[in-house]
């Protein structure tokens, strides 16, 4: 009988009135994000450990990548920030389309960043450097190590650019349902806390892939 | 409901321009100064520019400096977790 009752009254309580915690959602948010950067930290470490074992190789190896396209790569994705962000202050000061546009433009510089990764990819692939490949197979130790850490650390960080890609369609769909609106977008913030760290982490992948020359 | 707590600082449009006008110029110099040979300390200059960076994202776009002190104290913790760990690795590398 007393269940029966509680139950009813939390039922009501959950039709008349949603409770929301913007503050507790971003500390969620920023639990994640913290798993985030160990993940991807160990791999740093292991980057760093394996480079200093092997540096001549590593040399070899990262002379092949290619700069502009890293750099091109590193001007979409901060760029890409400053639109995510930018999107959050248009739709607190109440301009909604405002808002969408910049989430679709960051939406376009996240797809350029993957088709450019894409083309980056299928260079190396094309030239027989890919795990498993035979011409890398032939190679020092050190410089299959090195792409072996390539593949691994930007392939799991396109991963998260193409989530990051889902996390932003859906904050837009919710916008365009006033699901989040100029005073309830705590998910619009923790799509852009996402896509900042996925941004932060390409500002380290990019020197210690890219410029070691 | 709003949250008493909860202060919304509404970051303006122009910081938002200048620190990204700050990070191009960054990788701009992160790039040219890759192609001097400097020998030991390019790498180190690298991750200098890389740790100003991203303490530029971490600080406006991700809003810490505008945050309660609880997420700050969590950046923190975690870029010290992390930190600690890379000492203690390359503790262990260096000096075998």
């Amino acid at each position: 009988m007393d269940k029966a009752v509680a139950a009813e009254v939390i039922h009501k309580s959950h039709e008349t009135h949603i409770h929301k915690d913007p503050v507790g959602s971003k500390i969620g948010m920023w639990l994640f994000l913290l798993t985030e950067l160990l993940l991807f930290g160990g791999m740093f470490i292991i980057y760093g450990v394996y480079r200093y074992m092997n540096s001549e190789s590593f040399h070899n190896a990262a002379m092949e990548l290619d700069v502009a396209l890293g750099a091109l790569n590193t001007i979409i994705l901060l760029t890409s920030s400053l639109t995510a962000a930018l999107s959050i202050s248009a739709l607190q000061k109440g301009n909604k389309p405002l808002s969408q546009i910049l989430i679709v433009v960051t939406l376009l510089f996240a797809f350029g960043f993957l088709v450019n990764k894409f083309f980056e990819w299928s260079a190396k692939f094309h030239h027989g450097i890919f795990p498993g490949g035979e011409d890398l197979a032939s190679r020092p130790n050190g410089e299959i190590l090195f792409f072996g850490l390539y593949y691994v650390m930007t392939g799991i960080h396109g991963l998260h650019i193409i989530i990051g890609i889902v996390f932003f369609l859906f904050v837009l769909v919710q916008i365009s349902k006033n699901k989040i609106t100029a005073t309830d977008y705590t998910k619009l913030e923790n799509a852009g806390l996402y896509w900042h760290l996925v941004d932060i982490i390409w500002i380290f992948l990019f020197p210690l892939f890219y410029l070691m020359r | 409901m709003e949250d008493k707590n909860h202060t919304t600082h509404i970051v303006g449009y122009g910081t938002y321009f200048i620190v990204w006008l700050a990070l191009i110029s960054l990788t701009a110099i992160t790039v040219t100064v890759s192609g001097i040979s400097f020998g030991g300390i390019t790498i180190i200059i690298a991750l200098l520019i890389a740790i100003i960076k991203s303490t530029l994202v971490l600080n406006v776009f991700m809003h810490i400096q505008f945050d309660d002190v609880v997420f700050k104290i969590f950046v923190a913790v975690g870029v010290l977790t992390l930190l600690s760990a890379i000492v203690l690795t390359f503790f262990d590398y260096l000096f075998r």
